[in-house]
């Protein structure tokens, strides 16, 4: 194990960047301002125990859970559809899939406000049918709806690469074996694709979880989701502790659900995200 | 059943022909399967046998042309569809599944009954010498054991006819020759018809009851291995099964041929008289002797020992380089005569161009191991 030093660089970058926030995250978690001193206590997270803040939290991992559906079905085709022979070679296609993200996530949020907005384009295309206007706006949809345009493509890769790597011989044995095309896909093909499919998952429902930019946006000015609670907390309460505290439960919220995928997806070898337990 | 009985052949191609893009990979190939025989296509790597069975099962469409089984046409028929089970070259078991649920794939679709399919299974496992095995993963497999898992998995369909490209391929020496002898066994004892995908032409000829030898979209040879390694019809099949010498020569008349400076008599005839033609000599039937007593003289070039003879290069007065395979070693720089009995000179007509062969499909090879 030579060169060594090369790697204190980044132990001194995880130091500074990782280790030193998590604990200050820790630290104004279980911890109470007591006049001009600072003690411990579990007051932060009884306060979060409070319904308005579970509602949050629930509304928050629905919301969540809806998008990641949504990506899902939505993306699991389009990932097939990429990965077909024909298109494979068509680098374009994953390009273009790939493109919206490199544009900020609040211009992409924005377009997506004019699009839903009561004289946007969606209900003044309805309006042409004598239908609407609906409130799209401001609603849990509308939230949904960003969440899946913004956080599709990381449900989209991860199921496209185990798709593409797929042995095509498998597809082949399978119907040499008397399978139809549904059946080709039931038995091999999606069974096959499940740690991507996993990867994906983990990868949507995290950002999702903790969003704000897109609840805040399309979903209103109210603290609609656990990530605004946070944002609310440290820019404007200013209530550190309250905020650390909720930051954790959130990170429990995520690892709790990792290791629930995971636990499913034990059958398989995992490269991706679940893998890390 | 009356009607599958008159006709011997079970498939039929029929004028085929395959383009990809801009390539032929088969031109106007006819070939009939006979009921229960175990027939090779072989030849080297692209010569369009792979797109040949991939067309039986079903993988490929023909550009044109037919494809009969039982003599009925199956080119619109899917694959799930056909009375033919395949064994691919890189095994494609399924990962996600025992190799009980890998074995009894077919059957389930098939919507058998569990203690049918439980029967099945252990009786293929039997077959291919791995009772017990239910339970286990494919990882946990050797190569040659993922092999048989893969034929069992072919095999319990009771297809007529079994489809197996390249199955020996990843497989080491020694297991691929015992792979080899169970293979015949195994069609034999079934009564199978086997189509066999191969670039080894010892394989070829270790295994088959007649060997196609495909070169470039079109068949070369089409025969029972002795009739392709004894009378090969061109310059290719000579060169591709086996080692040979092949030399340019001229048909003096009937039965008496004149190659490398000397004239010989042999065995053929009808080749008209003064004619060039293509002498074929195996290696094995050239017999080194002393000096004076050779039909021709050469000095001995190189010396190779393996195992079981020794090849040697022998350059004639004549200026012909000579393949020769002996168990009698004679030394570098050494002179020595050469002869040739009559029935060991195989003669064929001159073919028009050369053709450039690569001998053992390394590409083959190398994908499989990538």
């Amino acid at each position: 194990m030579k060169k060594k030093w090369l790697s204190y660089p980044y132990m001194i970058w995880m130091a500074i960047f990782i280790v030193i926030p998590m604990a200050l995250v820790l630290f104004y978690a279980f911890t109470v301002k007591d006049g001009e001193s600072v003690r411990f206590s579990l007051a932060n997270f009884q306060k979060f125990c409070q319904p308005v803040y579970l509602k949050v939290a629930l509304r928050s991992i629905m919301l969540a859970f809806y998008c990641t559906i949504g990506c899902f079905l939505l993306g699991y085709p389009l990932a097939m559809i990429l990965a077909s022979k024909e298109y494979v070679k068509k680098r374009m296609l994953l390009l273009l899939l790939i493109l919206p993200m490199w544009m900020n996530i609040l211009l992409r949020t924005y377009a997506w406000m004019t699009l839903l907005e009561k004289n946007g384009l969606i209900n003044n295309f309805l309006g042409n049918f004598g239908l609407g206007p609906y409130q799209f706006l401001y609603t849990d949809v509308a939230v949904v709806i960003g969440m899946i345009y913004n956080f599709l493509p990381f449900m989209v890769l991860p199921i496209y690469s185990v798709l593409v790597k797929m042995d095509h011989s498998l597809i082949e044995a399978a119907e040499d074996l008397g399978a139809g095309r549904l059946t080709v896909f039931r038995k091999v093909t999606f069974p096959l694709s499940i740690p991507g499919v996993m990867s994906g998952v983990v990868m949507v429902f995290m950002p999702a979880v903790s969003t704000f930019i897109i609840s805040r946006l399309l979903g209103g000015g109210q603290f609609s989701l656990i990530g605004n609670l946070i944002e609310q907390q440290f820019l404007w309460v200013g209530d550190w502790h309250f905020g650390s505290a909720l930051s954790i439960v959130m990170m429990i919220l995520i690892l709790i659900s990792t290791a629930i995928l995971n636990h499913y997806d034990r059958d398989h070898d995992n490269e991706g995200v679940g893998g890390l337990w | 059943m009356s009607e599958k009985n008159r006709s011997e052949n079970i498939i039929e191609l029929v004028n085929i022909r395959k383009e990809f893009d801009d390539n032929v990979a088969l031109k106007n190939l006819n070939l009939n399967v006979r009921r229960n025989e175990f027939l090779t296509l072989l030849g080297p790597s692209g010569c369009g046998k792979t797109t040949t069975l991939r067309m039986i099962a079903g993988f490929e469409q023909p550009t044109s042309g037919q494809i009969l089984c039982n003599g009925k046409c199956i080119n619109d028929v899917p694959p799930y569809l056909r009375p033919l089970n395949t064994v691919f070259q890189r095994y494609a078991l399924f990962p996600h599944m025992s190799i009980y649920e890998n074995i009894a794939f077919g059957l389930r679709l098939k919507k058998k009954p569990e203690s049918y399919i439980k029967e099945r299974v252990s009786a293929m496992l039997n077959l291919v010498n791995l009772n017990g095995f239910e339970k286990r993963s494919i990882e946990s497999l050797s190569g040659g054991q993922q092999q048989r898992i893969a034929i069992a998995r072919a095999l319990v369909n009771e297809p007529e006819v079994l489809l197996l490209d390249e199955p020996l391929g990843a497989l080491d020496l020694k297991m691929r020759q015992g792979m080899q002898m169970e293979l015949k066994d195994m069609q034999r004892r079934l009564g199978i018809t086997f189509i066999y995908v191969t670039h080894d032409q010892e394989e070829a000829l270790t295994m088959s009851d007649t060997i196609v030898l495909i070169n470039e979209g079109e068949i070369q040879q089409m025969g029972t291995p002795e009739d392709i390694y004894n009378e090969p019809k061109n310059a290719f099949v000579a060169d591709f099964i086996g080692e040979s010498n092949i030399i340019d020569g001229t048909m003096v008349k009937d039965f008496v041929v004149h190659f490398s400076g000397a004239t010989f008599s042999c065995v053929d005839s009808g080749f008209g008289e003064d004619n060039p033609v293509e002498v074929v000599v195996r290696p094995e039937d050239v017999q080194l002797v002393e000096k004076e007593k050779g039909q021709i003289n050469g000095v001995v070039q190189s010396v190779v020992f393996l195992g079981v003879h020794y090849e040697m290069h022998v350059l004639c007065d004549h200026g012909t380089d000579w393949l020769v395979h002996s168990t009698v070693m004679s030394p570098v720089g050494s002179e020595v005569g050469i002869c040739v009995t009559p029935e060991n000179i195989h003669i064929m007509e001159k073919s028009r161009k050369a053709v450039a062969v690569d001998v053992g499909g390394a590409d083959d090879a190398s994908e499989v191991e990538a």
